[in-house]
């Protein structure tokens, strides 16, 4: 679409939703409403889209070719076969380990916004018919940070996975260490990595699909540990914080630092795979490895 | 017993930071018999903020890990104020596994702000090479003793953290992140460091009672500084003992306490 089509789309619309307001006596404001999320900046290239382009595009920009974030449903229902999901330990709830202030109400408001209960769903399904474990971090919901929930919902899922021998799929995306919980979220990290640990020991496959922004703790825990990983073009992989490296040595980093082309250039993926083809690559490599869950 | 020295978490922060803290290097050579350093992770090069050897306790040989501060300007520069780079957390990896296999136990001592935040830490990898030392340690064929010495932040603190039994000193903080790195994330303000120090949970009677660690290692009144010789029996005592009790324990059954260790970790409800 040309820039200049792109104008006239937003603009008909515009006018479409001021003709509804005309309608509404009550309206007395004349200015013109835009409503929300109608537009989509790319946080990479900065390019505007439609939003429902966006969508038609699988989430991902046309311009950059980045692949913007995704819900854990959006993902689900992209990757697993119709209606194979089963969700596990749906209910859990986190409490507030150090007592943080306005932890609870913040985590309250999240749950009615997003409809989630915490930052990462996992489950069982089947991928063009192939059995596995999946877990789904959705980045909505406090930036994914791993506390005591996230920790134990990606421990009970490699648990899971080890005993029924099923190999284990891994969306991840996090700001890191949940800070709200204090030390106990950093204790996660070496929880989820112990059941990593194990699971790989009894010959197990674990998938790490690293997707945006992958950062802190879950990139120095389970993000790092699969035995396969990918990534989605364009996203945020790294450790520590850009403003924190840029503020150690007092000058700004290039774009595509700590992109997923970034970690394919230094050898920290293995291949980077377009939404587009995910399904399937996951599904062929799944058949590849079916000997090893026999 | 009645305790003089009880301070505040802010105070244990100063104290722990101020120039005179002895260091793993003043340790050394009063908790062990003889010591011997290792260099390098074979990949890359050698990283002065963990070193790390050979040596014994009591007649026992151990692998020693240790985060290393620097006791003056020129230490600093050299071992990079105790924040490692990836190839830090390599050469620890390279020993524990060479103490798996020569069936010695492995002594880690943990003091840093946290893993060093660079370009070229990113680029080799410094998240993965957290990652891979919590995995490889947790199934380590061998005991792991941890004593976090002064400050244990963040993932490159726990990078060495993941043991049998994790003793603290008593001044020492263990933490998510630094007190300041806190502060600036959920306040925007790193100023607020004395706040975030009174409500992180970062003492050692803290780490206790959220099942982070066994033993609160004493230190003479005003703080380890006072008496390093005191300080160091404390800890070679602790040390013996603990190992003589694990190097009793089948290693299957010692790595699923291990695992069960930290697999409790957490709190949460199920609705």
């Amino acid at each position: 679409m040309g820039l200049e089509d792109l104008f006239n789309v937003v603009k008909t619309r515009f006018n479409a939703t001021a003709e509804d307001n005309k309608d509404d006596k009550d309206s007395g404001d004349s200015a013109v409403k835009v409503p929300d999320n109608m537009l989509f900046k790319c946080p990479r290239c900065l390019n505007v889209i439609m939003t429902d382009e966006l969508e038609k595009n699988l989430k991902v920009c046309p311009k950059c070719n980045y692949h913007s974030r995704l819900t854990a449903q959006e993902r689900i229902q992209l990757i697993a076969d119709k209606n194979s999901f089963s969700e596990f330990d749906a209910d859990m709830l986190s409490k507030n380990p150090i007592d943080f202030p306005d932890y609870e109400e913040k985590q309250q408001a999240l749950r009615s916004s997003t409809g989630l209960k915490d930052a990462v769903v996992t489950g069982e399904c089947t991928i063009r018919g192939e059995r596995c474990v999946l877990g789904v971090m959705d980045a909505r919901y406090m930036m994914a940070s791993m506390g005591s929930v996230v920790g134990e919902k990606i421990t009970r899922a490699f648990e899971f996975a080890t005993e029924n021998r099923l190999p284990v799929i891994m969306f991840t995306a996090s700001g890191g260490a949940r800070m709200q919980e204090g030390i106990v979220s950093l204790m996660q990290m070496a929880k989820t990595s112990g059941a990593v640990a194990r699971h790989s020991d009894a010959g197990l496959l674990y998938i790490t699909v690293l997707t945006d922004p992958t950062t802190g703790g879950v990139t120095a825990s389970f993000a790092s540990l699969g035995d396969i990983i990918i990534a989605e073009p364009k996203v945020l992989v790294g450790f520590a914080g850009r403003r924190v490296i840029e503020g150690t040595i007092k000058q700004r980093l290039p774009d595509d630092f700590q992109s997923a082309e970034f970690a394919l250039e230094h050898g920290f993926a293995d291949m980077i795979v377009e939404r587009k083809s995910m399904r399937r690559t996951i599904a062929h490599i799944l058949k590849l490895h079916k000997g090893a869950h026999a | 017993m009645e305790k003089l020295n009880k301070f505040t978490p802010y105070e244990r922060l100063e104290i722990v930071r101020q120039k005179g803290r002895p260091t793993v290097r003043d340790y050394i050579p009063l908790i062990f018999d003889e010591f011997i350093e290792m260099h390098g992770d074979r990949l890359f090069g050698d990283d002065g903020a963990i070193m790390g050897g050979i040596g014994s306790i009591s007649g026992i040989p151990v692998t020693i890990i240790a985060e290393v501060k620097g006791r003056n300007i020129n230490e600093n520069k050299e071992c990079n104020f105790a924040m490692p780079n990836p190839e830090g957390y390599r050469k620890a990896l390279r020993l524990a596994k060479q103490a798996e296999k020569f069936h010695r136990p492995v002594i880690c001592f943990i003091d840093t702000p946290g893993a060093f935040a660079g370009v070229d830490a990113e680029k080799r990898g410094q998240g993965e090479a957290i990652a891979r030392n919590l995995m490889e340690f947790m199934r380590l064929r061998t005991p792991i003793i941890s004593i976090v010495l002064g400050e244990g932040g963040s993932g490159g603190a726990l990078a060495l953290g993941v043991c049998d039994e994790l003793a603290v000193l008593e001044n020492s903080i263990y933490s998510v992140i630094s007190p300041r790195g806190f502060a600036s994330i959920l306040w925007k303000d790193a100023g607020k460091e004395k706040e975030a120090c009174s409500i992180m949970k970062v003492t050692a009677e803290d780490m206790i009672e959220l099942g982070v660690a066994e033993k609160v290692i004493e230190e003479p009144i005003g703080g380890a500084h006072n008496d390093v010789g005191q300080t160091a029996e404390n800890i070679a005592e602790f040390l013996y003992k603990t190992l003589t009790k694990k190097m009793k324990i089948d290693i299957d059954v010692l790595l699923n306490e291990r695992y069960t260790k930290f697999r409790k970790i957490g709190e949460f409800e199920e609705g």
